[in-house]
This record gives structure tokens, sequence and C-alpha cells, in this order.
């Protein structure tokens, strides 16, 4: 079993691929404890250090972590879509850029955000209304959801005539170890605003994850995307139908979700393995002398 | 060590075979350790004597080749290799073929092997089961549920000496599933996991060791087949409740604080 033992060494650079693998692999809410573990078996704190330094920020990112801010404002979500640099993420709703420890997963410095990294007023008021209406579709739907509205593409548009984007984020996680389970929402909508055929284009992918480990580890792991549109009106408008659209969505999704666990039982865990054998008896072990001469006979007649 | 298992604990049931590969070249002096803490996921091989499939594992291993339960032979051929004596042979040729029965009355379909060998430590016998089985749509799913579908069971059992009329039976049990289904209303959905218990037993053996470790194994499929549905399915799903609260609860809360 352990013939092949030290007959090569790992170099560095593969011990480091290794970390960073586990690292940015960990379900939602569990890196902390990832690394933890990873540091023990790599017993290289310099190695450690330098995984760690890479994975978390592509971690971070991927499962849009929000990070409380100081003086109250609120929660800053980690995406590709708020990063100015790699440790600078912005938050529109409070104009604040907010430098981030990627591997603490804390806040360490605040500051206003210039006019050149927020969007123009005719912009932010396609993206203020919208994150209004967001904010107020996520406080009912989620426990405890945060969400944010950024604009991607054409933020300097003066006025009409121009395309431009908007993505919204949301992410509501839980983490409740002393239950030993974890598990989290994700939802990024891409909503194109198309200014000559005044319509407004809708891309959501949805992405739902849960953990649970209690003397075992099984983990769901779910995502759909879909597709809709709706016209080019007033900001206001646009924020209502946009958010109807994004909230019709999601509640079918759940329910959908919903139902793939109740077919679970009767159906597709059936073809797996069945609750009782085709018999619908228990199986005659007491009998299998029995057993294996009509399997042998019926082998050598070739029925089955 | 701990760190490792800690690891494998949270580590994507999908990403197993990776993480346990990973942590044998991180980890070269545990790896005896590792290997027969982790469980890994069965592989199969054809026995072109019988014409049937069979599964490899540690237990049936010798150097690279593996034994078939069907025709005992290596696979790859070897010379001398290990073979249990010629009445655990007996008792282990009676077990394949009970025990393909038992699995096809559960699983109506999959591949399953039994393989026997004497424990040096205590006087009596281990006897290992395995069953898979690929539930897919395009295996051996009857209903066609599954885009992707995978149970594998390890049913590892001890059985210490006879002291009279009795035998103590410990068996260790390993459940890995996953199971996918894809369809554009709801998108994709996985759940995937693996189970792992253990169950002692003291029994008469005058309804004979084969017996005897059947009703052992149904019955822990059985409970963990169960558990599984039940406890761990039903945790990961309220887990998606409590992220997200369906309609009526949404409702309920908003009413609640108007």
């Amino acid at each position: 079993m352990s013939d092949e033992e030290s007959d090569q060494q790992l170099s560095d650079d593969q011990k480091l691929e290794i970390a960073k693998w586990f690292l940015t692999n960990s379900p939602a809410g569990e890196i902390q404890y990832i690394s933890k573990d990873i540091r023990s078996v790599l017993m290289d704190d310099n190695l450690y250090n330098k995984a760690a330094s890479e994975a978390f920020p592509i971690y971070n990112k991927n499962h849009l972590i929000s990070i409380e801010m100081p003086n109250r404002s609120g929660d800053v979500v980690v995406t590709t879509f708020a990063e100015l640099s790699d440790t600078e993420y912005l938050d529109p709703r409070t104009a604040q850029v907010v430098v981030v420890d990627h591997v603490k997963q804390a806040c360490i410095d605040v500051r206003p955000a210039t006019d050149d990294e927020l969007c123009s007023p005719y912009i932010e008021e396609f993206r203020c209304d919208l994150d209004a209406e967001i904010l107020k579709y996520v406080g009912e739907a989620y426990k405890k959801g945060v969400c944010s509205v950024y604009c991607i593409n054409g933020k300097d548009a003066e006025g009409p005539g121009l395309d431009f984007e908007l993505s919204v984020v949301i992410n509501a996680a839980r983490c409740s170890p002393q239950n030993f389970c974890n598990g989290s929402w994700r939802s990024i909508w891409n909503i194109e605003f198309k200014d000559e055929l005044q319509v407004v284009e809708l891309r959501g992918k949805l992405q739902v994850g849960a953990h649970y480990f209690e003397e075992g580890n099984v983990q769901l792991d779910a995502s759909y995307e879909c597709k809709d549109s709706t016209i080019f009106q007033s900001p206001e408008d646009c924020a209502l139908s946009i958010t109807n659209i994004i909230r019709h969505h999601e509640t079918e999704y759940l329910s959908s979700l919903e139902g793939s666990y109740l077919n679970l039982p009767d159906t597709t865990f059936k073809d797996l393995r069945r609750k009782l054998p085709v018999t619908r008896t228990l199986f005659p072990w007491h009998n299998t002398m029995q057993i294996s001469l009509t399997r042998d006979i019926t082998k050598e007649l070739g029925i089955k | 060590m701990e760190a490792a298992m800690g690891l494998m604990r949270r580590i994507h049931p999908k990403h197993s075979e990776t993480a346990l590969s990973a942590l044998l070249s991180l980890l070269p002096q545990h790896s005896s350790d590792l290997l027969s803490q982790v469980d890994q996921p069965l592989r199969v091989l054809s026995d072109m004597e019988s014409g049937n499939e069979f599964i490899m594992c540690e237990y049936n291993r010798d150097a690279d080749s593996y034994r078939s339960p069907w025709s005992n032979k290596y696979h790859p051929p070897l010379e001398d290799g290990q073979q249990p004596s010629a009445t655990l042979r007996q008792l282990e040729i009676e077990a394949n073929d009970v025990f393909a029965v038992y699995r096809d009355q559960y699983y109506e379909g999959g591949i399953s092997s039994v393989y026997m060998w004497e424990d040096e430590d205590n006087e009596g016998f281990v006897a290992c089961f395995l069953i898979k089985k690929d539930g897919s749509k395009t295996g051996q799913g009857r209903r066609g549920y599954l885009q992707e579908g995978g149970w594998d069971a390890i049913h590892v059992i001890q059985v210490g000496p006879e002291d009279e009329t009795m035998a103590h039976y410990c068996l260790t049990s390993t459940v890995m599933l996953s199971l996918t289904t894809n369809d554009e209303s709801s998108g994709n959905f996985n759940l995937s996991g693996s189970i792992r218990r253990q169950m002692n037993l003291d029994l008469a053996v005058t309804d004979g060791h084969l017996c005897n470790m059947g009703k052992m194994i149904e019955e822990m499929e059985s409970k963990l087949r169960n558990s599984l549905d039940q406890v761990y399915f039903g945790k990961t799903r309220e887990m998606v409740c409590t992220l997200r609260p369906p309609a009526e609860v949404a409702q309920l809360r908003i009413s609640e604080t108007k």
C-alpha cells in the first residue's frame, strides 16, 4: 500500500497548487476551516500564506461574500463587478470604496468614491431606483440577504441614446457550524438597456448550495439560468418591472427546487436503490441454498 | 492526519478523488492511514473468462492485480497471488451468488462482488460486500429520471471466531452516492455525499455466517438509505428554506411586521 511513498517529493509549486485548489473549492462559508486544515497539512507557513493570498480573492468573489463596513454603512459585496483594484471594492449605494483584507475577510479602510468611479447622474437614476426596489424585495424574500446594483457597461452615458448595462447581485448565506450545516444562495442578473430597440433584456444565473456534515458529508449543488425582457421605460418604472421579473423567476425556481426534493423518494432515488426489493418482502437470507440452486438452474437453462 | 480528515469531511464529494490523491502526495507518510480511512469510489474490471464484471478494491488487490470472485483468477494474471483458504473460498462463491440475487432485487441492475480473507489477528475472517450501481438514464436507471446517478456501497464485516454457538460480527458500511437531474424548468440539481456507520452484533451461528452477514447488511443498507433520504437530503432542503423561506412563510413574516 505504501510502496510508492517517498518516491517523489512534491515541488513547492505543486504544493501551492494543491493548497489553492482546496481553498478555492471550499464550500460556502467554510474557507476559514479549510485554511486551518490545509495550513497544518502543508506545514510550511510561507507556502500557506502565498496560497491564501492567491486563493482567497478568487473564493471571495465567487461566493460574493459580503463584508461589514464600519460606521454603520452596511455591507459591501465582494464581486468582480465592484472590483476597482485587487483590494478595492465599490459600494455604489453609499458611494464609498472599501479596502478589503481578503484573507481575514474584513474591511481595512473606507473612503468616498471619486466621480470617475461612479456613474453619470443619468445612469445613477436607473441604478439607484433599481437598487431601492431590489433592496425591498431582498428584505422580503430572503432571511439574511445582501444585494447590490452596479453599472458594468456605459456608466458615463449622459443621457438617452446610448446602451448601458446594470448588474444585480444577491447573496444570502447562512453558516451554522454548531448544526453542521452551511448554505448559500447566489443570484447574478445582467440587465442590458438597449436604447435603439427600447427593450431591457435580463439574464439571470442562480446558484444554490447546501452542506450537511454531521457524521457524513452531503452537499446540494443546484444552478439555473434564465432570460427575460421588458420595455425600456422611466427609471422608476424600469426598476419596478425588473424587480418583478426577478421576483417571479426566483420564486419559480425555489418551487422547482422544492419539486426536485419532493420527487426524490419515489422516483429519482429509486433508480439508485429501492426501499424494498422487487418482491416487496425482505430478502430470504435463511433460504440461501434455495436461491443459489435456482440461480444455477436458470443460468444453465438460459432463462432470465 | 486529523487535518487531512477534516478536509475530506468538507470538500465537495464530487471532488473526493482529486482531494484524496492530493493529500496522498502531500502526506506520503500517512498514505496507508488515508487509504484505509477514506473510501474511494469503486472501479470495475471485466473478467473475460466468466464474462462477468467485478469490483476492484484494496481487498482483492495483490501488487497491481485484482482477483475476480467469479474465476478466482488475478487480472492481469499474477502467479502466487494471495488466495483465501479452500473452505473460505467455498463460502465466498456462495456469497457472490446469493448477493447477486439480493442486488438484483434491490437495485434492479448494478454490479456486486464479495471477497473474503482469513483474519490473522483473531482467528476469524473478514468479508467485504461491494455494490456499484449506475442509475443514470444512459446506465441502469430503469425509470430514466437521472441525468447522472451513482451508488457505491462498501460493507466490511469482521467475523470473530466461533465461541460454542455464537460469533461476533462487526460491520462497517459506507455508502457514496451522487444524483443529478437536469431539465430546462428546474436547471441542474445535484445531491451527493457519503456516510459511514458501524454495527456490532453477537449472533448464533446455526443459520450460517452468510445468513447472519446478509441480514446485517440488508438492515444497514436500509438504514443508510433512509437517513440519506430523510436526514441528509432533508437538512440541505431545510437550509434552502432558511436562506429563502417559501412564499407562505414570507407572507406571514410581512404581515407580522406590519
